[in-house]
């Protein structure tokens, strides 16, 4: 004892506001993560000695400030327990110590009180706090007392020694022993004999290196314990979540991503939104007026005439059936449409409907320019595109002579019998496939697309094959049998179809024209132009939804060939003349069966070939809840997406899906062809073994024998010559 | 979709073309919601519709406080009243396999598939098989929706904000909502960089055959949408840093088993 350092004499006399504060911060600090109600002579540990330390000076703060702020004396219930404790320990009787601390505690007394009240209330306030308040700073308490403990760890002898003497007698003041009092000097590391700066009360200090600790922050982040737990309850406080321990988790990630992750400032843009940004740009410049302002001409002008149709009008309809888009994507549609009009010159427009792809859609708008605006522009393209064949085929065929020529020498290489079949002309503009003029965009806002004209080979190759669009016109299309084109192309191979196949109208609404001259120039293919019934008045709509005759195709049905108007494609070309008759006739004979097959146009709807025994529409009412203003919807079963609605003297036709057709069976990609036959075998070509050896040797001993026998004969002719001589 | 956002979903899966006409949505809103106390659900989700010959079905789907629980699937034919559909079984799986071509439109229709015996099959079952296969196989959800607790529960994730634009764009950050089938393939290295809180579902990047979603932005960057294409109508949209999520099926029930040769 006498080694102890000197008792620094006046205590501590913080202001009892902060001591409340810390106390009530303190004693919800002084949960301990080691539950032990024991008594301080059991206490061998050194954690749980300085804890023991800690709650003692805590409990005497308490008192304290107890006494000499409230001026109360121990409450009852801390009596109780005090004494219940008492009981507890067995033996330490501190009796005139439980009841009415006095509010005016001498200094002098204080220590040793405070010493023998300091292992009392170190157990009392563990047991109070076991009483079952969960507190987050438990563990930050308990991680906090390991690095001082070793602080601490000078006391714990004393501590010991204290209760030790404690438990025994009550000794005079040992100033200089009491742990309240020498924490402060021992921790500084020298023994200051008197202080005359008033120190913070330990309990004080204790709190502050608490809180330091908190607020320390790692090399990693600029985040520290304490300020992530403020955010996170103030943040709890504010919102007032129900359940939020249930949510504490998520509130914990939540506080922790916002702090990383601030909303930044108004002087930058945010990086990711930028290509956001940009698509909305364009879609405002859609809403702006066209160029020159809002004078009453134009407007007039728009309102009077004009070719874009009323996309609202059509949403609406096919919003009853269940189909389309939104109305404010109606509505973009819209405007894009409108400055496709301005920007070409065309006289009728119609939104034909959405192709889904894989990166993107396409938005396809049918059109039809005026009268021989769109001449010169198609022959343009297709000066290039017949001028690439032409080019081809010379090519090969100069190079086909020139082998010749070289090897005609030695060999004659067979040639090949192997002719291209003929190429099946495409159809005129404005004619058959190539009624309308195909344009696509992407997104409304961005600059429309125009398609190329679509050619025969192409759509027969397009029925072959079944592939995804990927969204982007010039993606090549590969697929067996070779597609002829890119996707722009197979895109228009598919619209071509889909509008052949799925576009209707009620019977009555387009009528043929009066000329029925053409018809047998034609050869009997039926006619090829409509226009519409003046007089016509719509079908209830009832009669719409039974049957199906009540609606007809109103484009041409697309025949084998991939044209919708029949062509012998033999007489086209001079060169297909030096073909066998036979063939010719051959060809001939099939096509002409072909030509047959394709229903006239207006042809209703229930001629139409069923799908394994379904058919191959659908109608309904738009809604059954009321029938008198609802809407015939006609679904098609063969080329899911096509739907056409029906209401009084309006109708239209819209496709929205991927582009396909429906096939109840699987998709059977055709097989590669036929190895083909190699040239025949003829003996020039004909690959003779080599004799062997034995035959060699036998032809030889043969061809010796003859000369051999030739000799011998030259020689007997001799010899009789000279026999006759002789004689 | 969840009933509660149920117009602004549809809104936004319109993109695929195929929606509900307001007849639909009206009774939609009203029934579900009776749905919901009736059966006492926690949440439910109107799952879309299957579009047949005569009449189509609307399908909707209770869940229960573990979102991952099995759901309990509900069919009308004019979305006002509910029928309970019986939870699908394997055999029913295999019975509907044989079974091609549309939906007719009649919950008792009977098919009739002969092999080695007659065997008729209801349409019933069929449904109820083609609902299962098609939630299997495509019901997504975006990560972060759903997280699990310390103690089994899946539960809805009240502080999801929505993903950011460039999570959203890669098919990693979309999970199939159904209990994980491949999470105990992958390797340590990988688990390890998971969040065992979030990441406790498999997700859409490894699905066989690759490629067989279609991942675009719509509506100028605001919303990004995913199509399935081996089930086409099925339509997955989330609207980056929102919370408005969901998906629906409308098609006609069958698998596109071309999809190898047509990608």
């Amino acid at each position: 004892m006498g080694d102890l350092p000197p008792d620094p004499e006046p205590p501590p006399q913080p202001t009892s506001s902060r001591r409340n504060s810390q106390v009530s911060e303190r004693r919800r600090s002084r949960e301990h993560s080691r539950p032990q109600p024991t008594v301080p002579g059991e206490v061998q540990q050194v954690p749980l000695d300085a804890q023991i330390l800690r709650s003692s000076r805590e409990m005497v703060s308490n008192q304290i400030n107890r006494g000499w702020s409230q001026g109360a004396s121990l409450t009852p219930n801390e009596n109780f327990i005090f004494q219940a404790e008492e009981a507890q320990r067995g033996g330490i009787e501190y009796p005139s110590l439980n009841t009415g601390f006095p509010s005016e505690v001498q200094p002098q007394t204080y220590p040793s009180e405070g010493r023998l009240q300091a292992s009392h209330n170190a157990s009392l306030m563990l047991q109070q706090l076991q009483q079952g308040k969960g507190n987050l700073f438990q563990q930050l308490e308990s991680a906090y007392q390991e690095p001082r403990a070793d602080l601490l760890g000078q006391y714990t002898r004393y501590q010991r020694e204290d209760l030790q003497f404690s438990q025994g007698t009550q000794h005079g003041p040992y100033l200089r022993d009491d742990p309240v009092l020498q924490f402060s000097p021992s921790e500084l590391g020298f023994m200051p004999f008197n202080v005359e700066v008033p120190e913070p009360d330990p309990r004080e200090l204790a709190v502050q290196n608490a809180k330091a600790y908190l607020l320390q922050t790692s090399v990693n982040c600029d985040l520290s314990l304490y300020e992530h737990l403020v955010n996170l309850l103030t943040k709890i406080l504010n919102q007032r979540p129900e359940d939020p321990l249930f949510l504490l988790e998520s509130l914990n990630r939540t506080t922790q991503w916002e702090w990383f992750h601030p909303k930044l400032d108004t002087l930058r843009d945010d990086p990711e939104m930028q290509t956001t940004y940009e698509m909305a740009e364009r879609h405002k410049a859609l809403f702006s007026q066209s160029g020159g302002g809002e004078g009453e001409q134009e407007m007039e002008e728009e309102v009077a005439e004009t070719a874009v149709p009323n996309i609202m009008e059509k949403a609406f309809y096919f919003e009853q059936a269940g189909v389309g888009l939104s109305s404010d994507e109606s509505f973009r549609i819209f405007l894009a449409l409108k400055q496709l009009v301005e920007q070409w010159p065309i006289h009728t427009c119609r939104f034909w409907g959405k192709i889904l792809g894989l990166r993107r859609s396409y938005l396809v708008a049918e059109v039809e320019f005026r009268e021989g605006e769109e001449e010169v522009e198609e022959e343009e393209v297709e000066e290039v595109m017949e001028g690439g064949e032409v080019m081809e085929a010379h090519g090969e065929e100069e190079g086909e002579e020139g082998e010749e020529d070289e090897e005609k020498v030695t060999d004659v290489i067979p040639k090949p019998t192997w002719k291209p079949p003929p190429v099946v002309p495409k159809e005129e503009s404005r004619n058959g496939t190539n009624k309308y003029l195909y344009f696509v965009c992407n997104e409304p806002g961005q600059p429309w697309v125009r398609l190329p004209h679509v050619t025969p080979i192409q759509i027969v190759q397009a029925r072959k094959i079944k592939k995804f669009f990927t969204g982007f016109l010039d993606a090549p299309v590969i697929s067996y049998p070779p597609f002829p084109g890119n996707e722009a192309n197979y895109l228009r191979a598919q619209i071509a179809r889909i509008s052949a196949a799925t576009h209707i109208s009620p019977l009555g609404f387009y009528q043929f024209g009066e000329e029925e001259g053409d018809e047998e120039e034609e050869g009997g293919a039926g006619r090829d132009s409509y226009e519409e019934n003046p007089d016509f008045e719509g079908i209830p709509v009832l009669e719409l939804v039974d049957s199906m005759a009540n609606w007809v195709h109103h484009t041409q049905h697309i025949l084998p060939q991939g044209r919708c108007t029949w062509v012998n494609p033999l007489q086209k070309t001079e060169e297909e003349e030096e073909l066998g008759e036979e063939e010719e006739k051959a060809d001939e004979g099939i096509e002409e069966v072909e030509q047959e097959v394709g229903p006239p146009l207006l042809t209703p709807l229930s001629e139409d070939a069923e799908i394994m025994h379904m058919s191959p529409w659908t109608a309904r009412l738009s809604c059954s809840l009321s029938p008198q203003y609802s809407v015939a919807v006609v679904r098609s079963n063969l080329w899911p997406g096509a739907y056409a609605y029906a209401s009084g003297k309006k109708f239209e036709n819209i496709y929205i899906g991927w582009g396909h057709k429906y096939s109840p069976e699987n998709f059977n990609p055709s097989l590669p062809a036929p190895v083909q036959q190699e040239y025949p075998s003829s003996p020039e070509i004909m690959e003779m073994s080599d004799p062997t050896v034995e035959e060699e040797q036998a032809l030889k001993a043969a061809q010796e024998q003859a000369l051999a026998a030739a000799e011998e004969e030259e020689e007997d002719e001799e010899e009789d010559e000279d026999e006759d001589q002789d004689d | 979709m969840d009933e509660e956002s149920l117009l602004l979903s549809l809104e936004l899966a319109s993109g695929s073309g195929q929606g509900l006409s307001p007849d639909r949505r009206a009774s939609l809103l009203t029934s579900l919601m009776l749905v919901k106390r009736d059966y006492r659900f926690d949440r439910v989700l109107f799952w879309g519709r299957i579009l047949s010959l005569v009449a189509d079905y609307y399908i909707a789907q209770g869940l229960s406080e573990d979102q991952l629980s099995p759901r309990k699937t509900l069919y009308s034919l004019n979305c006002m009243e509910w029928s309970l559909l019986p939870p699908a079984t394997e055999e029913m799986e295999m019975q509907t396999s044989v079974v091609k071509g549309r939906f007719m439109g009649d919950p008792s229709h009977e098919y009739e598939h002969t092999e080695l015996q007659k065997v008729q099959i209801k349409e019933e079952t069929r449904l109820v098989s083609i609902i299962d296969q098609i939630d299997k196989a495509v019901a997504v959800i975006p990560r972060g929706a759903l997280f699990k607790t310390p103690f089994g529960p899946i539960r809805v994730n009240r502080t999801f904000e929505g993903l950011s634009s460039s999570e959203a764009k890669k098919l990693s950050s979309y999970f199939h909502f159904r209990e994980p089938v491949e999470l105990k393939n992958k390797t340590l290295l990988e688990k390890a960089d998971l969040d065992p809180s979030l990441d406790f579902m498999d997700s859409l990047e490894h699905d066989i055959p690759k490629g067989s979603w279609s991942i675009q932005m719509e509506r100028g960057n605001t919303l990004v949408v995913l199509r399935s294409l081996l089930w086409p109508g099925l339509t997955f949209y989330h609207a980056p840093r929102t919370k408005n999520y969901g998906y629906i099926y409308v098609g006609t029930g069958e698998k596109n088993i071309d999809l190898p040769f047509m990608l």
